[in-house]
């Protein structure tokens, strides 16, 4: 028992922000790096048969995978106490906003060729594109309002409410994944799940804080 | 251990705060480039999916001639798309996924047996079965469910022949086929998709029309597993998951066979599952469909371009009930 108690009493060593300074290019060109990649494949036809489906469907993964990726930074704060995540969580907002929104353009623009009748009666009237159009829709503004300055701007705790938009975009987004699919539903259930998990932390987190119970934080720790 | 004296490196810098500028500028860069190939590698492993290598098969028909009353002169797809974009859920639900997995599937020796409202039933070997027609080509149309085509020369022989051969009883007024059910040689199956064996169906006299067709090859050569092989049907007029691979059973019936699709989405696919732009899937619409190999889409074609040739069958049929 003596050494795992070591290890747990170990204080976690606190990070200088310069020492951290390679963080932050290095995700956001890491996660521009599939669509150099995704470019170069069109352009030397490793698409497959379906080059436009092929981009729209790996856009849209791209895009809720890093969505995912920057919601994970709070919850990873929470219950490891890990505080690096949040340095990158704008970067891959940002980062997924991207891609929905490429996303969005491919099937709007190449694959039904900016035809307004199409894109209105698909808007309209199929649910699955009414809730992925939402979601990229609520993104805009919290791509608008990313910057340090805007938080100023809007005082903290507006800025805070707005940004809180994110959540239903997510949801709506794991429903557009669902709702597209032809028939096999793991990978977006498999998604969805994801996003379950880590809106429930941040649930229980709250909670737990509202009934004044000590955190879950590593170095304070009540048990 | 030899340790290098440091007054041999020539890159000695002057003092010591340039030591650690540089070693601080040299940790960074490893550090940034070793963040970009992990979150960039990490999200095209996710993301990014290599095609599939086109087959080689043998050369089993004659050469190009004339085009029959039923072939499209349209601009046939390449084979390398025909061979590895597939839908064959035995072997994945991704269209990449056939081309690679279907090795598996052995396709000789193979039997189909031939039952149900018949004359007399029997079991009959692949190559015996072929045999009994003359082979030809048939270029159709292949409209997916999913909104895209493709336009593929098939090789085989017409059902009509096969339904004849057969001796249907007075009874008979489905066509059921039957597709194999085998986890070890069709991996997609213990994934649970959908209800295995594949089943569908049509009715008799659409099994009888002409343009009902016994597929054994594309462009001269023998089905590629993922298309299909050793026998599958190919009706043109109707979506493409009509279309039941690697059959095993050919049964006559005398009620409409509980077909997979219909049975797993009774609301999205129906039993006729004629190519209809009017009528939309109940998730996206019907009214075009991208050409494989083409960048923009292009109309739907009521019954897929076939309407002179079928579109009486189902007259006096409400088709948007029967969809």
């Amino acid at each position: 028992m003596t050494p795992q108690l070591e290890s747990v009493s170990k204080p976690s060593k606190p990070i200088k922000a310069s020492k951290l300074s390679w963080l932050g290019p290095g995700v956001v060109l890491g996660g521009l790096l599939p669509l150099v990649v995704m470019i170069w494949d069109a352009y030397s036809g490793l698409l497959g048969a379906n080059p436009v489906q092929r981009a729209t469907h790996q856009t849209g993964l791209l895009a809720t995978i890093l969505l995912l990726a920057s919601l994970a930074c709070t919850p990873l704060r929470q219950t490891l106490g890990w505080t690096w995540p949040a340095r990158v969580r704008k970067a891959l907002g940002l980062l997924a906003f991207t891609y929905a929104f490429l996303h969005m353009l491919i099937y709007f623009v190449i694959d039904h060729g900016l035809s307004l009748s199409v894109i209105v009666e698909d808007i309209l009237k199929r649910p699955f594109i009414t809730v992925g159009f939402a979601a990229v829709v609520l993104m805009i503004p919290l791509a608008i309002t990313s910057s340090k300055g805007m938080v100023r701007k809007l005082g903290f705790v507006r800025w805070q409410g707005l940004h809180r938009l994110v959540y239903l975009a997510a949801g709506l987004a794991a429903l557009h994944f669902i709702w597209q699919t032809k028939k096999d539903l793991r990978e977006p259930l498999l998604y969805a799940g994801i996003l379950g998990v880590l809106l429930l932390t941040r649930v229980v987190w709250n909670l737990r804080k509202k009934k004044g119970r000590p955190a879950a934080a590593p170095a304070s720790r009540s048990s | 251990m030899s340790h290098i004296p440091p007054e041999e490196s020539s890159l000695e810098p002057k003092n010591e705060a340039q030591t650690m500028q540089r070693r601080e500028f040299l940790k960074n860069a490893v550090l940034t480039t070793g963040t970009i190939v992990g979150v960039g590698g990490s999200l095209s492993l996710l993301t990014r999916q290599a095609s599939a290598a086109t087959p080689e098969a043998a050369l089993i028909g004659g050469a190009k001639r004339p085009l029959g009353p039923y072939d499209t002169s349209e601009a046939q797809t390449s084979y390398q798309s025909i061979t590895t974009y597939n839908n064959f859920y035995e072997f994945g639900t991704d269209k990449a996924e056939p081309a690679k997995r279907a090795g598996t599937l052995k396709t000789r020796p193979w039997t189909v047996l031939l039952d149900g409202e018949v004359k007399k039933p029997q079991r009959v070997d692949i190559d015996t079965l072929q045999s009994w027609f003359p082979l030809e080509d048939r270029i159709y149309r292949m409209r997916c469910v999913e909104g895209w085509s493709m336009v593929i020369p098939w090789f085989g022989f017409p059902l009509a022949a096969l339904v004849r051969r057969m001796q249907p009883t007075s009874k008979a007024k489905y066509i059921q086929f039957t597709a194999l059910n085998d986890p070890k040689q069709m991996p997609g199956q213990l994934e649970g998709v959908l209800e295995w064996p594949y089943v569908e169906g049509l009715r008799l006299d659409e099994a009888l029309h002409p343009l009902s067709f016994m597929a054994v090859g594309i462009g001269g050569r023998l089905l590629p597993n993922q298309n299909g092989a050793p026998l599958r049907l190919v009706v043109p007029w109707k979506y493409g998951f009509k279309g039941i691979k690697s059959i095993v059973r050919i049964t006559l019936t005398s009620t409409m066979p509980r077909t997979t699709w219909a049975l797993s989405n009774p609301g999205e696919y129906g039993f006729y599952a004629n190519v209809n732009p009017k009528v939309d899937h109940p998730r996206w619409s019907q009214a075009t469909e991208r050409r494989i190999g083409e960048l923009s889409r292009r109309p739907t074609l009521p019954f897929n371009g076939y309407a002179r040739e079928v579109a009486s069958l189902y007259s006096g049929m409400d088709l948007r009930r029967n969809f």
